[in-house]
């Protein structure tokens, strides 16, 4: 197998008001520029893939990854419809969602194809897509979140898409779509008036921040755990987009970071950040997380404890 | 005008399974049957509900979820097709439905007095959710009734289950007052599984009925202490215990609509009329109503 290209990777938000409202705040027109200076960096690379993992589209049955070579649809948001329709058509490429899922699987997980007319792609994998391939240029493929998957799935999940960019001989840009904090104003507000909902959500989106500009892209997977208690509204088992992340760009802190953007958005944390592969690192540290090549399903440890 | 009346509420669960299995012409995809206990279940409602004198039917549903208040479907028509994200091998259903947007309108003012934060859905693009799709379709395959669709506000995920159980009170509360201010009759659906963890595998063949459980026993045992309850006519205790219920089996009634129709319905006290109980995808799924009238309230099974 030739070692993956990943030539950047992004981390960006899944809300629609970058797409639909840019002009709505100062805020929101900032992480559209971010999301513009994205595009024509992708545009300006020999990217052949744009990977993107979205934390708006949670699966159930494993590991589900989009292959409709031209899914088209008028999708609406459940919050902000009012913000108005996305209507879309995508490029996808079928041929690397294949190897994905093949990938996924012969590392233990269960993991299928989707290609349906009208599936319903979802608000975060469209604004990112239309932000930041508006014209199609380049194939894209876009890996769930299953709601049960934790650490050991999601690493796992990673080294599988990392597999595939390798033999399929990829150039790939990989795309995280989450937010920071995510807890959002549960009331209307005035969109010149947002704000990141609480101080603490505030500190420590700037401390992720930190990190990510410093190119920490591992130790930031080895502290999804802690983040996921401070500052994620608990709708799922465990904040994974870092651990994915890191997984599929190769586990390590070699990275040039870049923080071109971090707003609120409705009170949740927003930021557009780049990291590039580099040279040099933060350091080699010895991590406290197990690292992890195959998945074996749930342990089973009341079972064993009962033997 | 005479006041309104909520002449039917229903625990009516959404697994696209059990509209995959019955092969309407309206889903592309097609089943060799599967789940019969639940669809003999609905079907038999379904016919209860044919001799039953309603305006619209009223759904809170857990899949349209909405974090920034209670939202309420504000347009007369909408046809598209739905595609469950989560199953779309199962289901993608093109719909053609018409909602009481006056109904709506009325549920969404008097919840907006009572202080819950309220928005109408006036977007002709937006999607129907399957949990919709699937609990009306089962209940009146003919779709010749009207629909109001309530989205479910997640404060179980901002705040905790006895947040979501106070504020579920609190816009059931409302919607019962607007059904008597509208002077309709009206029909409650509360659209969800009881037990809610899933298998993540699938069988090859997903109607394959050997391959069918529930998740866990443990699952099962609280499901079944529910129906008991339910039986009993205790729907206070029933709405007592939900964030419990809710936090030890992962239940789908975390999104609200079991609490929002009892405290609609003013927790009755009389026995629910129980239509079937079955796992799908390892989830626990019953099928109950409660009828107000006495002299047509039922012992089903
Ligand atoms: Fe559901």
């Amino acid at each position: 197998m030739s070692s993956p290209e990943i030539l950047f990777g992004i981390y960006c938000p899944p809300h629609p008001q970058p797409l639909l409202s840019p002009e709505a705040s100062e805020g929101y027109g900032r992480l559209r520029d971010a999301f513009e200076t994205c595009r024509k960096r992708i545009e300006d690379s020999e990217a052949d893939l744009i990977l993107v993992y979205s934390t708006t589209w949670p699966s159930i049955i494993g590991h589900q990854i989009q292959s409709h070579p031209e899914p088209e649809w008028v999708h609406v948001d459940d919050d902000f419809h009012y913000l108005g329709s996305m209507p879309y058509k995508f490029k996808m490429d079928t041929e690397f969602a294949e190897k994905f899922r093949e990938s996924a699987e012969s590392r233990g997980l269960q993991s299928r194809t989707v290609s349906y007319d009208g599936f319903p792609i979802d608000t975060g994998s469209i604004v990112a897509l239309k932000l930041l391939n508006p014209d199609n240029k380049i194939p894209a493929c876009i890996v769930s979140s299953n709601m049960y998957a934790n650490r050991a799935e999601t690493i796992v999940l990673g080294k599988s898409a990392r597999d595939a960019i390798g033999t399929q001989g990829r150039k790939a840009v990989v795309v995280v779509v989450s937010s920071l904090s995510n807890r959002m104003f549960t009331e209307h507000i005035d969109p010149a008036e947002d704000r990141i909902h609480s101080a603490k959500d505030d500190e420590w989106n700037k401390k992720i921040l930190e990190f990510f500009g410093e190119g920490r892209l591992e130790d930031l997977s080895q502290l999804s755990r802690e983040i996921h208690g401070q500052i994620r509204v608990q709708k799922v088992v465990a904040y994974k987009p870092a651990w994915w992340m890191s997984a599929t760009m190769g586990q390590h802190n070699n990275y040039t970071g870049e923080v071109l953007a971090y707003e609120a958005l409705h009170g949740s944390g927003g930021a557009v950040v780049v990291l590039t592969p580099s040279e040099g690192s933060v350091g080699d540290k010895e991590f406290d997380e197990d690292d992890v090549e195959h998945y074996h399903g749930d342990r089973g440890v009341l079972d064993t404890g009962a033997l | 005008m005479a006041k309104g009346e909520i002449v039917l509420g229903c625990l009516a669960p959404h697994p696209p399974h059990v509209v995959y299995a019955e092969n309407p012409e309206q889903n592309e995809a097609f089943a060799e049957g599967g789940w019969e206990t639940l669809r003999w279940g609905y079907n038999r409602l379904a016919r209860k509900l044919k001799s039953i004198d309603y305006d619209a039917m009223v759904i809170f549903t857990p899949h349209w979820q909405t974090y920034i208040g209670t939202h309420f479907l504000g347009l007369p028509k909408f046809k598209s097709k739905s595609v469950d994200p989560v199953f779309p091998n199962l289901f993608r259903f093109n719909y053609d439905i018409s909602v009481d947007v006056e109904l709506a309108e009325k549920m969404c003012e008097v919840a907006g007095e009572s202080g819950i934060v309220t928005k109408m859905m006036r977007n002709p693009d937006f999607r129907i959710d399957y949990g919709t799709i699937t609990s009306c379709h089962m209940l009146n395959p003919e779709w010749d009734k009207p629909l109001v669709t309530i989205s479910s506000n997640r404060n179980a995920h901002y705040y905790s289950p006895e947040v979501m159980n106070e504020q579920a009170s609190a816009l059931g509360e409302a919607c019962a007052r607007a059904v008597e201010e509208s002077g309709k009759k009206v029909v409650l659906i509360s659209s969800h599984s009881l037990s809610h963890r899933h298998f993540v595998t699938e069988s090859p063949l997903p109607e394959d009925m050997s391959r069918e459980h529930i998740y866990n026993h443990s699952q099962y045992v609280w499901d079944m202490k529910l129906v008991e309850l339910m039986r009993g006519g205790k729907m206070r205790e029933v709405i007592d215990i939900m964030p419990e219920f809710t936090e030890q089996t992962i239940a789908e009634t975390e999104a609200g609509g079991l609490t929002w129709m009892m405290a609609a319905m003013g927790y009755p006290e009389y026995p629910a009329e129980i239509y079937g109980y079955q796992s799908v995808i390892g989830t626990g799924n019953l099928i109950a109503a409660w009828d107000p009238i006495e002299a047509t309230r039922e012992i089903v099974l």
